[in-house]
């Protein structure tokens, strides 16, 4: 059957041979995602070394999209800086929306291949498990004050 | 043969209900069935020519109105063989008619140390309202467990039921199973130690005949859209002795005889739990859609859902990754096939199916217990009615069959 689905390469690969999907003992950061609604469920490991993201992995369950994207991120985010891995998720954010720009959803790498995203309500939740659960992971209690998904 | 699927718009007018100019193919008819145009019309006429209040006025309109809404009451009556119409109460969804029982017959007649026993199987509208009745008055819940396919051991639900047992809430037909439970036994052990059965019939009236009498249920509710009505009228039936000695569950207008400063004196059944402006369109437009299921005949429609449900199963069966829940027989899934594939999330299933032009349900299916029970988090469920075809049950599992390798996990 023709695959006119959303599921691209990019996706299925993450997915189903991710590469940041294991445990990371000596992670300084760990934090849960959930989505109860749909049950995606994940726990981001982050070792950092001052500013600097310097490892990263993820446990967990969930839909292909929930676990893609976070693979994707991790992807992204490993030897970043902590400013600048918040700065993408701003920008991926700002794709699910719809509202960014080609140069923006092209500074996304791989992350772009969810871009179809904002077409999916539905979905968003998934797509954004891991981006959200990085916020809150690196801002704490901060993670609410400036707009993310649910304000609107 | 005749063609039903002409009686509903959405189903046989090609319009913006479509995707890549083909229709839909909509088997999520366990969470909300199509809606014929006799329903429609009926909904619509009512506001056109007969709107007013009912109950209120003594106007010819309102007499009206008023007729046309206890006839409704009638019709529901006959259509699940209550003894009276005072038997009826219109709500706006089964879960409504469950927390009216729980929360007016449940907290008056449960104490502390009795016993309310559910199915592990409940939908959590039959579910969270008993939570609540156990959590207020210090009874304890307890739960009747079923077999791997969806069966019930009546044995062990004999001994259950104990003189602690103040009430069972059961479903008729699980929403995620489809199987149908012998309520008329269980009714009868219930009674036998003095407890009240509370009935969900939210699946079970949109494919067969019910008969509360003949089950002897004390309570029984189902919801309008899942048989064809509007959205937004739901029914309860309670056997009058009960409902005449259980108080309001919602105050205010026209359900009161006369009202004093500090008190009132209610009306008497059914209006006592009618408060407020009804939704008369709906019980209305419910009436009809009662009228069209009487029509096409059970035995009609059971056939045929029965010939598409067996040729999906069938076709699922084929598939060495795809588990089908509950009895491996299309006899017993009421239309219903919940299942899960190997390494697919259900979002997943049901974000390529939509793909393909199919609407399913994924996800928990408001019965977590259960599914937790099963060993599992999520699933997805694929819900026949009659009007469903034979082809779109092929369509159905051909896709079902590509997905796997759609999701990267090769043939």
């Amino acid at each position: 059957m023709e695959n006119r689905s959303f599921y691209n390469e990019i996706l299925t690969e993450h997915n189903v041979r991710p590469e940041f999907k294991h445990d990371l003992p000596d992670a300084d950061i760990v934090l849960e995602g959930v989505n109860p609604s749909c049950g995606d469920d994940i726990f981001l490991k982050l070792k950092t070394d001052g500013d600097t993201i310097t490892d990263g992995a993820f446990v967990g369950d969930g839909c292909a999209i929930s676990q893609a994207s976070a693979d994707i991120m991790l992807g992204m985010i490993v030897g970043k800086k902590k400013e600048e891995a918040l700065q993408m998720g701003k920008i991926f954010m700002k794709m699910i929306k719809g509202d960014a720009s080609e140069e923006e959803i092209d500074s996304l790498e791989e992350a772009s291949a969810l871009r179809d995203i904002a077409h999916m309500p539905a979905r968003v939740k998934c797509a954004v498990l891991g981006w959200r659960t990085l916020k809150e992971a690196l801002l704490g209690e901060d993670a609410d004050d400036d707009d993310d998904e649910d304000d609107e | 043969m005749t063609d039903y699927r002409k009686d509903f718009p959405l189903l046989s007018e090609i319009g913006e209900n479509t995707v890549d100019g083909r229709e839909w193919i909509y088997i999520d008819n366990a969470a909300t069935s199509q809606r014929p145009q006799c329903v429609i019309d009926a909904e619509r006429d009512f506001y056109l020519k007969h709107n007013a209040n009912p109950l209120r006025g003594n106007y010819p309109l309102s007499v009206e109105a008023t007729e046309l809404y206890e006839n409704a009451r009638k019709g529901v009556r006959d259509f699940i063989g209550a003894k009276s119409a005072r038997e009826i109460i219109f709500t706006r969804n089964t879960t409504e008619s469950m927390n009216l029982v729980a929360y007016s017959y449940g907290l008056t007649n449960v104490k502390e140390g009795d016993e309310i026993l559910v199915s592990i199987m409940e939908h959590h509208s039959n579910l969270l309202p008993w939570q609540m009745v156990a959590r207020q008055t210090g009874a304890k819940l307890r739960f009747i467990e079923c077999r791997p396919d969806g069966s019930l051991d009546l044995d062990q639900v004999r001994e259950q039921i104990t003189e602690k047992t103040k009430i069972v809430a059961i479903t008729q037909v699980s929403n995620v199973l489809g199987r149908i439970n012998p309520i008329k036994e269980i009714a009868a052990m219930a009674h036998e130690k003095n407890a009240i059965i509370v009935v969900d019939g939210a699946q079970s009236t949109p494919h067969m005949p019910v008969n509360v009498q003949e089950l002897d249920a004390d309570f029984f509710a189902f919801s309008g859209h899942k048989i064809f009505g509007p959205m937004g009228i739901g029914v309860l039936y309670g056997k009058k002795k009960l409902l005449k000695k259980m108080p309001p569950f919602l105050s205010g207008g026209e359900m009161i005889e006369s009202v004093t400063r500090e008190s009132a004196k209610y009306a008497e059944l059914p209006h006592k739990f009618e408060a407020g402006t009804v939704n008369a369109a709906g019980a209305i437009a419910l009436h009809a859609a009662i009228k069209y299921a009487q029509s096409v005949g059970f035995d009609v429609m059971q056939e045929r859902e029965l010939a598409v449900t067996k040729r999906a199963f069938d076709g699922l069966k084929e598939l060495p990754h795809v588990h089908v829940l509950g009895s491996d027989r299309a006899e017993e899934h009421t239309g219903i096939l919940t299942f899960t594939i190997d390494d697919v999330h259900p979002h997943d299933v049901s974000e390529i199916l939509i793909a393909d032009g199919i609407c399913v349900r994924a996800g928990h299916h408001c019965a977590q217990p259960l599914l937790n029970y099963l060993g599992i988090s999520s699933a997805t469920r694929a819900s026949f009615m009659f009007y469903n075809t034979e082809e779109e049950a092929d369509q159905f599992v051909a896709s079902i069959a590509s997905i796997r390798e759609r999701m990267g996990y090769g043939k």
